[in-house]
């Protein structure tokens, strides 16, 4: 086994996601401490220049026709093929829409142990040891892994983006995928692409808003969301929301703040009901002033956030959208 | 059309958790057990699709304090089987070892389902997601975080979420693995009588199962709280001093 910490690279569209630099900087920090080199692996089709900004010692590349688009079973069977000839001490994966199917997926093709949430990594006696973040970011769990290879699929928190960008203008270097193009080939007929579609500009853009009134679970129903709405126009705001709200349909997609939503940057994002799940708050972390407001004391939010009110919401809107509107 | 929803499980993160005394997990018993509620999607998914082209919808959980009211509201919202995994699940139960006891469930039976669908994630598992694990055991095509699946002409047609809020739409053949993030719909409510009535009138099956293997996951040496670097500051008082204090904020933050 060797002591290089390899990191799959995500990317949609020609574009780098921004997981793949936390993880390069996490690869870069567990590099030093192993010995082993930072191995960025890069899949896909006519996106060598992709290597050119990774914080990587090397950029290993596989082009072919059949990944240009995420097919989970393809990328699946050229990692399974790679890892099969090379043991790293550990492969980074984001526990994201893409990275988060592989490492499972490769988990139970390979028996290679996996641990998912993963805040960080870092170096103790010798060992690597995990510290995960579960329960919506309620509870951390921390323990050692093995030093046989092992798996890890990463979320946002430890790391910055330009740790893991280089300067060095990388070039990739290609890996030939030897006997797999029928596989690809196989793989390809089951998923047939249709196409992107770019997130509803929708009637607001919620990345430009100064001030997020931004409504999860605890508003409780549909029928509440004008609270929050007439506090956002007392504020000249607008009305955002966490997943379980857009999945109600309570909100347009168009609205949703997280993971698989926009990362937005207000002077203010008022957190209304809203538990502060890792998903939510890894895009609510460039806000200048994040209030919230929840009545649960032990919501990780509040861990997060600058100003805390542990209030029911529903009690507090009415009266605090009364208040600014009296102030203009 | 055959739809199998395997689900979980997850702590109820609205109650307060208690960590059990070895300080590695969670205290299983003083915990509230509900339904991932990516899995109550999964199972929408699969009642939406029956509705439409008709099929057999079966949902199976492992056995746990929640797990029977769980698979009667199933029953209730048009799932024709239910079924138990019955074992010593106290010891844990990891994701890995219930993707192989759902494996193992499928290799009794003589038809294999067409779709399988399940919740995107679960709260509570450290060792990955149950879709991309069955698809991968079971050698089948998997499309993760769906939040819309359309089907036609025994092909299916799903719209994957990216980071960012892009979708991609894609037209997978059957038999396949889907990972819900949403269903079409939100999952539909249940009133007290269907309930009743499928606590009546439905049965659940129970499959018991052998010794787990939990191979897979790595061993936790310790489970505890969040320590924030920063904790908000904490504005206190009844909800007009609070108002009135938020509004001073505001002004302060030169948003008003």
């Amino acid at each position: 086994m060797s002591q290089d910490i390899y990191v799959f690279i995500e990317h949609v569209c020609g574009k780098t996601l921004d997981i793949s630099y936390m993880m390069l900087a996490q690869a870069q920090q567990l590099a030093a401490a192993s010995g082993g080199e930072v191995v960025a692996i890069l899949l896909g089709h006519n996106v060598a220049g992709l290597a050119s900004d990774l914080g990587a010692d090397t950029v290993w590349y596989v082009d072919h026709p059949e990944l240009e688009d995420f097919i989970w079973a393809n990328s699946l069977a050229v990692l399974e093929a790679l890892l099969a000839r090379q043991s790293p001490r550990l492969v980074l994966f984001g526990d994201t829409t893409i990275g988060s199917g592989l490492a499972s997926g490769l988990s139970a093709r390979l028996g290679l142990p996996l641990v998912g949430y993963c805040r960080q990594v870092f170096p103790n006696g010798g060992h690597f040891h995990y510290i995960s973040q579960i329960c919506g970011g309620k509870m951390l769990v921390e323990g050692a892994l093995p030093d046989s290879t092992a798996l890890i699929a990463m979320i946002p928190g430890a790391f910055r983006i330009e740790q893991g960008k280089s300067d060095e203008k990388h070039s990739a270097t290609p890996v030939p995928l030897d006997g797999l193009d029928e596989i690809l080939a196989r793989n390809a007929q089951k998923y047939i692409f249709k196409g992107y579609t770019e997130p509803a500009a929708g009637d607001v853009d919620i990345t430009r808003e100064k001030i997020l009134v931004s409504v999860g679970r605890g508003i409780q129903s549909e029928d509440n969301l004008s609270l929050a709405q007439d506090l956002a126009d007392a504020l000249e705001g607008a009305v955002s929301g966490s997943r379980p709200i857009i999945d109600q349909s309570w909100l347009p997609t168009s609205r949703l703040v997280g993971k698989s939503g926009k990362t937005v940057k207000p002077k203010v994002y008022l957190a209304l009901g809203i538990s502060g799940a890792p998903e939510h708050t890894e895009a609510i972390t460039g806000a200048d002033a994040i209030i919230a407001v929840n009545t649960d004391p032990s919501a990780p939010i509040f861990n997060l956030a600058k100003y805390g009110v542990q209030l029911d919401l529903l009690d507090l809107l009415p009266v605090l959208t009364d208040r600014v509107r009296a102030e203009k | 059309m055959k739809i199998l929803v395997p689900i979980q499980l997850v702590p109820d993160l609205v109650e307060e958790l208690v960590i059990a005394q070895d300080g590695k997990r969670l205290d299983l018993d003083a915990t509230r057990w509900i339904i991932s509620e990516f899995d109550d999607h999964a199972i929408e998914q699969a009642i939406l699709l029956k509705e439409k082209i008709g099929g057999e919808v079966t949902v199976i959980a492992p056995d746990f304090e929640g797990t029977e009211d769980v698979l009667y509201q199933a029953l209730a919202k048009g799932a024709d089987q239910v079924v138990k995994l019955s074992g010593d699940f106290q010891s844990e139960l990891n994701t890995h070892a219930l993707a192989r006891l759902v494996v193992h469930y499928l290799q009794t039976k003589s038809e294999r389902p067409d779709l399988i669908l399940t919740g995107v994630q679960a709260n509570s598992s450290l060792d990955g997601s149950l879709g991309p694990l069955l698809a991968a055991y079971l050698d089948l095509p998997f499309v993760d975080c769906v939040a819309q699946t359309e089907i036609e002409d025994q092909k299916i047609t799903v719209r994957k979420e990216y980071p960012g809020g892009l979708t991609a739409d894609w037209s997978v053949a059957l038999p396949v693995v889907l990972g819900i993030q949403a269903a079409n719909t939100p999952p539909r409510y249940v009133p007290i009588s269907k309930m009743r009535l499928a606590m009546k009138t439905g049965s659940i099956a129970t499959e018991e199962v052998g010794e787990l293997d939990l191979s897979g996951a790595v061993d936790s040496t310790r489970m505890y709280t969040p320590e924030a670097d920063q904790r908000a500051q904490m504005i206190d008082g009844d909800v007009d001093q609070v108002a009135e204090k938020l509004v001073a904020l505001f002004k302060e933050l030169g948003v008003l």
